[in-house]
Order: C-alpha cells, then structure tokens, then sequence
C-alpha cells in the first residue's frame, strides 16, 4: 500500500532516467540524509559517534571501494589493508608538506596517489583471476605494509615509526588532532561518504559500471562484445582504490589520530573488508552500508553483552567473541550468500504486493 | 660458497615444513574445489589438541596422536555436516569466505579449550644441529628440518599412493575431476568430503608437529596458512608435487633472497618476497607450475 509505484508517471526521459525513479525510495533516501545530518548529531552521545558512528561510516567507504572492485568488476581482492595504508601516508606526507590546500583536497589527493598504486597492482589481473588474483593481491598488502615500515621517508624519521595526524581545519573547524570536536569530525565524514555513494551509485549504473558487471559476468564474453578488459579492470582497480584510498586517509587522520602500519593496517583489516561486502551484497551499494554496520557494531554489542551483561572475563569474552562472528559468518552465507542488500531486495517485494499475497 | 649451501638448506627445509601445509590445500581444493583458509588453523588446533591430550589427561605420545587423529575426523565429518552441506553448489568466494568463518570458530575453540598461552610440544624429535653433517662437510642443519622433510616424503608416497592405487584414492579423483559425474556413477559426495577433510585434519596435524616442535605451540601457527598461499600458486592449486616443489622454491628463495638482498634494503624482506616471486611466475604461468591448463570457452 505504502510502497507503490502505481500513478506515478514519467513524462520525460530525466525522470525515467532518475537515480531512485520511484518516489518513495526517493523520500527515503532524503529521510535518511536528513536523519544522518539533523538528527543523530544531537541525539547521540560523544561516545557513540566517535566510537561506533566514525568506524562505520570509514569502513563502510572502504567497504564501497572493494564492493566495485570485487562485487562490481568481479576480482577478488586482499590487498585492502595495503591500499588503506597508502591512503593514510599519503594525507600525513601532505598534511605535513602541503597544510595550506585544506583538509578536503587532501583526502582526495591521497585518494588519487592510492588510485595510482592500486591501478599498478591491479596490472597483474590481465593476466590472472580468481583466487590466483587474490593471492596475488596479498603481495600488495605485505609489500605495502613493509615499505611503510622500513622507509623512514614516509613516516617522516619518527623514532617509533607512528605518524600522528596534525591538526587540520575545514571551515574553519578543528577536524584532526587530539583537539577535534567529535561531531565536526563527523559531519565532515558523513558528509564525505555521503557524496561518494551517490557518485558509486551513479558510476555503477552508467557505462563504466555495465562494463565492470559485463567483465564480472564472464570475461572471455565481455571482450568479444567489445568490452577493453585493460581499460574496464584496470579502471575498477583505479576508482575502488580511489575509495579505499580516501577510507584509508579518514581512518588515519579523523578516527585513529596516530597509526603504526603493521597494527593499523594488517591482513586483517583486508579480511574485515571482504566479510562486510560479503554480508552485505556483492554488488551493491547498500550492502556496503548493511555490511559494515553489522561488522562494526556486532563486535561491540556482543562483547558489552558478555562482559557487561554476564560477567564473563574479557580475555574469555574475546574468544567466544571471535567464534560468535566465525558461526555468524558461517550462518549468513547458509541462509543468505547474497547478503544483507538481497534481504532489503526481498523485503521490498514482499512490500510491493501488501497487503495481498500475489 | 659453503655458507651459500648452508642458506640454501636451511631455506630447503623450511621449505618442506610450507609444503606440509600446501598439502592440505591442494587435497581439499582438488576434491571439492574449496580453497580452504582454515588450514593453518586446523594445524594450531590439531597441535593443541596434542599437547592438551598429553599435558591435561596425561596420555602417551602414541595415544595422543591417534586421540588427535580421532578429534580431526570428528571435526571433518561435523565441517561437512554443519557447513559444507548446505554450501553445495555455491560460488567459490562464498566457500572462501565460509572457510574463514571457520578459521575463527576452530581457532576460538582452541583458544578455550587448551589456553592460549604457548605450550611447548616435545614429541622426542631429534633437535639440534647434525654431528654428522657439521664434521663431514662443515654445513649446519638441524636435525627437526631432516625429520621434517623425510616425514613430509613419507607422506607424500603415501599420499601418491592412497590417491592411485586404493578405490577411495579413485574416488576422490573423479570428484576433483568433475562433480557431477562422480555423483552420477554412484560415488557419495558427501562420504568423499568427510575423507578429505579428515585426510587434510591429518596432514594439518603433521604439519602442527613440526611447526610446533620448532617454535612451540601458538596462535602465529595460523599464520603459516598465509605463507602457503604463494607456495600455492606456485605449484598449482591442483598439484600434490606443485605443493612440494613450489615449497621448496619458495622456501629456498626467500632465505638466499633474505641474506642476499635484505641488507640492501632493510632486511625482513621475508615477509613479502614469496608473494613477489610467485607473482613473476604468475605473471608468465598463470595456472602456476603444474597447475592444469586453464582452458577458457564462453
């Protein structure tokens, strides 16, 4: 009854061509924007934006960038850890260099350096697929990583090998640095995800993106029909490193403040990527979202249920933790291997035909 | 030059123990066609296992191990029943993913089980370095690596010949060849994945020795899995002797390349020059060493 697109009618091809065409996604999408920057804001404690707000919006961008690399374009990937480490030196190195440009050209400057070096890893995919590929990718990790850790030019010849961020303001606002205000620090990334998932959404409807799924679905097919599978690989690894890149850059500078590589940025954080966009969806934007929402906050409500709720000691609780999300994981793949967005999918159709069954 | 042999074999050895863990990759991606991460955590288990059968209740090494034997033939029959069946028919990456899932329950179970502080495992495995091979050429090796590397043979004859001569052995290869005729012949796929994956709890239980008479019993066991991962596309995901071979290379590689070439550039170059090699070979042999030939139609 309420989600129906009867009687709503398309009198010209900008309407047909919409990027929500039914009116009530439409006010959806609005009521959520306007939830995300009117309301939770003044809703929600410091704690909870800082400590669960902030890693969810950052992991849901990365989670963004894999879901068109791998959901998108179809090529596995492990290297995201690597890539979001490229992300965060990089804003240090021109937050340090170049603090004149402003915060915000500085998250996309370092997007586009992690574009560059994803696009260089991403060469090795002409050649190799499927798990070889994702293999290969872990070469990228650890060779990232390693560079971060050895090369005193890009943590700056700090005796520890940590960078911390300096403080950096955008309109005039605190955003990095011990001094940054938590809801400043929110705005700016929510505003920053916000912007960037509408321009997924756009570019996986639009050529680049039906090119990216005709390579996924099958290759050999995609180039006989005259898909460039140099132009439409190497760009996925090119705009998801972009994404992660950025995700990367908001890790280090707006949430952590200080990062060291082998802690910040190791294997696991790739494998935690890949599981949200697994849980989500393959594919899809909004399974980026669902993904990494239940990600993040999944851990930290099971672990104040255990330690908060039936005493258990932590270091217990940390591993009933892990085999909680282990069965967990397990569980949704059985149930559901689409993921989350598939769920919302059904769910909408179901909506559609209420209040009759057919 | 001596010193240059002395690196090359201890890389050699080294190599062998990555292989121990390739060897179970390659049986359970050939039989089902699973890439299975939880490998270099069944190894940590089954050597927990181990050590808590003998430290906790006391038992004898030999009652130990066949324990062990039994709890990861349990733990393959439950994979299959809770988790495997109902993947049937899924795309590779989601039983990628499962397997992961898997990695963190068993590695979480181990942890509550037997602790997760690092126990030593002492099996009677000759250590030390070889009398013989100091006096006669000047060249140190440890006595484990040797131990090491005749088990891992041992086992792959034993192997060869499991997969060749016995019916099990032919079963298992129709299914690694194609699923559904194997099931149409009569052959149970489920029966096959039990004996696989006990098969792997086995192999995964030789190589949790080893490492664990190495370096004792701890959680950074699990991360070996990641360094057969190059040993993998080296050799092919689809080769015993791939594993073998690609271990070996990886192995010797990465210490002539550690000694070598690491003071150049910092040193700890271990970490991620297995991946760069394999990448090269990649790169020319994108089915790995003795993978089979990808043939591609649309």
């Amino acid at each position: 009854m309420i989600y129906r697109e009867t009687g709503q009618f398309k009198a010209n091809y900008q309407d047909d061509q919409a990027l929500f065409p039914i009116d009530q996604d439409r006010y959806v999408i609005y009521g959520i924007l306007f939830i995300t920057f009117a309301v939770v804001p003044y809703l929600l404690n410091p704690y909870w934006l800082n400590a669960i707000l902030l890693p969810f919006l950052i992991y849901a961008l990365a989670a963004l960038g894999l879901n068109i690399l791998t959901g998108y374009c179809g090529q596995l990937s492990l290297g995201t850890g690597g890539f979001m480490a490229v992300g965060a030196f990089s804003i240090y190195k021109l937050m340090v260099a170049f603090p004149e440009l402003g915060f915000i050209p500085l998250v996309l400057l370092s997007g586009l350096i992690t574009a560059a070096v994803g696009t260089l890893f991403g060469l090795p995919s002409l050649r190799i697929k499927g798990f070889y590929l994702a293999v290969a990718t872990l070469a990228a990790q650890f060779f990232l990583i390693w560079l971060f850790n050895k090369v005193g030019w890009f943590f700056n010849y700090s005796a520890t090998g940590m960078i911390n961020a300096p403080p950096m303001t955008v309109f005039g606002v605190i955003v990095t640095g011990p001094e940054a205000n938590g809801v400043a620090k929110y705005y700016l990334v929510a505003g920053i995800v916000a912007v960037f998932a509408l321009a997924a959404k756009n570019i996986a409807r639009g050529r680049i993106g039906r090119n990216w799924m005709a390579i996924r679905d099958m290759d050999i097919a995609a180039e006989l029909i005259g898909v460039r599978p140099l132009i439409a690989k190497l760009s996925a690894f090119a705009v998801s490193s972009f994404y992660v890149g950025m995700a990367g850059a908001l890790y280090f500078a707006v949430w952590l403040g200080s990062a060291e590589p082998t802690e910040a940025f190791d294997i696991n954080q790739s494998f935690l990527v890949l599981f949200m966009i697994i849980i989500g969806g393959l594919g899809s934007v909004l399974g980026s979202f669902l993904g990494a929402a239940f990600l993040v906050i999944m851990p930290i409500m099971l672990k104040n249920l255990l330690v908060g709720g039936f005493g258990t000691e932590s270091a217990l609780a940390e591993h009933i933790n892990i085999i909680i999300v282990g069965v967990l994981i397990i569980g949704f793949l059985i149930v559901e291997p689409h993921g989350l967005a598939r769920l919302w999918r059904i769910a909408k159709e179901k909506l559609r035909l209420w209040p009759f069954p057919y | 030059m001596l010193f240059f042999i002395e690196v090359a074999l201890s890389g050699l050895m080294a190599g062998v123990m990555y292989s121990l863990v390739a060897l179970g990759f390659v049986l359970i991606f050939k039989a089902s066609g699973i890439f299975n991460f939880a490998q270099g955590v069944m190894a940590l288990f089954a050597a927990l296992t181990l050590v808590g059968l003998m430290e906790k209740f006391g038992f004898p090494i030999w009652l130990a191990i066949i324990g062990t034997i039994a709890v990861m033939i349990v733990l393959a029959w439950l994979i299959e029943r809770v988790m495997l069946r109902h993947l049937v028919n899924q795309e590779p990456i989601i039983l990628f993913m499962a397997t992961i899932g898997l990695a963190y329950v068993l590695e979480g179970m181990g942890d509550i089980m037997w602790g997760s502080d690092v126990k030593v495992l002492d099996l009677g495995i000759p250590q030390g370095a070889s009398d013989w091979m100091l006096d006669s050429f000047d060249i140190y090796v440890e006595k484990l690596e040797v131990f090491a590397a005749v088990t891992a043979a041992i086992l792959v004859a034993f192997l060869a010949v499991f997969f060749q001569k016995t019916r099990i052995g032919r079963a298992l290869r129709a299914v690694a060849d194609d699923h559904q005729a194997a099931l149409s012949v009569g052959i149970s796929l489920n029966t096959i994945w039990v004996i696989v994956w006990s098969v792997a709890g086995i192999v995964a239980l030789v190589a949790g020795i080893m490492w664990g008479s190495k370096s004792g019993v701890q959680f950074s066991l699990s991360l070996i899995a990641l360094k057969a991962l190059p040993v993998l596309i080296l050799g092919g995901f689809t080769s015993v002797p791939g594993a073998i071979i690609g271990g070996i290379i990886i192995g010797v590689g990465e210490k002539v390349a550690e000694v070598y070439l690491g003071p150049f550039v910092g040193g700890a170059i271990e970490n991620w020059f297995a991946y760069m090699l394999a990448l090269g070979f990649l790169l020319f042999r994108p089915q790995g060493l003795f993978g089979e030939k990808i043939i591609e139609r649309v």
